[in-house]
């Protein structure tokens, strides 16, 4: 198992449309396993995908089970996800692993219903909801050529007042 | 090395005064860094840092012909500049609640008082002159924990201010 090194923006490998993964072998696992062992032996994360190690895989990592109080599935491989499904919008603070010393704040769906495969190929079907869902998007998002950035909303208050008020 | 300055430029406020300040200190060398510019009772503000190889004095020159054609202030400061070194807050908080006097004072007073540290503040008054509606959000880092907060904060709520906070989870991915 080893640390992989984390590209930073501007790197174009950040912004290209990954490629779906065909094969379910002993070599993705290890692939996983690395990029898991990555997302949890750099800077505090909750999540990562294959283009910021630098691969074009549609390969994500997701696991915020160490923040408290919240609902979530544990730790996540999500290989070729889809978003099956998206209700509310919510706004919260994001940064990210590939754009250092910036947090912003960016909309996402309150609720995701996303299906994806397993390190094994298994498909699997998962409703997520705040924070994880939030953490989900934004690793779809990695899959396809997206950063934060990309989705920076204003800094100033209304959209947190509506919030808020609801 | 260069050395860093902050540079705070208040005027009325008029089209295109920070594309002409920020062209002059660019074409006069400057490296810009982090900037805040804010309307203000219709007057312009603006904190930025610059990066600049000359003194004080040579930086006011640079941009004597806009202050002077703007009608602007500048203020120019040196400082000891870092970039790369932002804090991320963890609390939002937002006030509101018919204006008087004092309200700012006594709401950041009892969030010092609990070991707040306050990252960005913005305030306005809105309502009409009759009945202005004062309308503050904060965000920052609770030190001692939201329940400290929301202890402090208690005090202020009895005399009438809405004071909520907010959580801000930031997710890192
Ligand atoms: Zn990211």
């Amino acid at each position: 198992m080893s640390l992989l090194d984390v590209v930073t923006y501007p790197d174009p490998r950040l912004t290209q449309k990954a490629i779906a993964v065909a094969q379910f072998d002993d070599e993705l696992r290890a692939f996983v396993r690395d990029l898991e062992a990555t997302m949890r032996g750099g800077p505090p994360s909750v999540g990562i995908a294959a283009p910021q190690v630098g691969r074009s895989l549609r390969i994500a990592i997701v696991d915020v089970s160490v923040k408290p109080n919240i609902a979530h599935h544990g730790r996540l491989v999500l290989i070729n996800p889809e978003i099956l499904h998206a209700e509310g919008s919510v706004v919260g603070r994001e940064g990210c692993l590939s754009v250092p010393d910036y947090t912003g704040n960016v909309m996402r769906a309150g609720r995701v219903e996303v299906t994806a495969l397993d390190e094994y190929g298994s498909e699997m079907i998962y409703a997520f909801e705040g924070f994880e869902a939030r953490a989900v998007q934004h690793e779809i998002d990695h899959l396809n050529g997206l950063l934060f950035l990309d989705r920076l909303v204003s800094r100033r208050n209304d959209l947190f007042r509506r919030k808020v008020y609801k | 090395m260069q050395q860093w300055f902050m540079l705070t430029v208040v005027g009325k406020d008029q089209p295109g005064i920070v594309a002409r300040v920020t062209t002059r200190l660019f074409d006069g060398g400057c490296n810009l860094g982090e900037a805040s510019m804010a309307r203000l009772g219709g007057n312009f503000t603006i904190m930025l840092m610059a990066q600049y190889d000359g003194s004080i004095d040579a930086l006011r020159r640079l941009l004597a012909p806009d202050v002077a054609a703007l009608n602007l202030h500048l203020h120019i400061d040196g400082i000891d500049g870092h970039l790369h070194a932002h804090v991320v807050p963890d609390t939002r908080i937002s006030v509101f609640g018919a204006d008087r006097a004092g309200i700012v004072a006594q709401v950041t007073t009892a969030l010092a008082g609990a070991g707040f540290n306050v990252l960005d503040l913005e305030s306005d008054v809105a309502g009409t002159e009759r009945q202005p509606i004062y309308v503050m959000h904060i965000e920052g880092c609770a030190a001692r924990g939201v329940d400290a907060l929301e202890q402090a904060l208690e005090k202020v709520r009895r005399e009438g201010v809405e004071v909520r906070l907010v959580p801000i989870d930031t997710m890192i991915g």
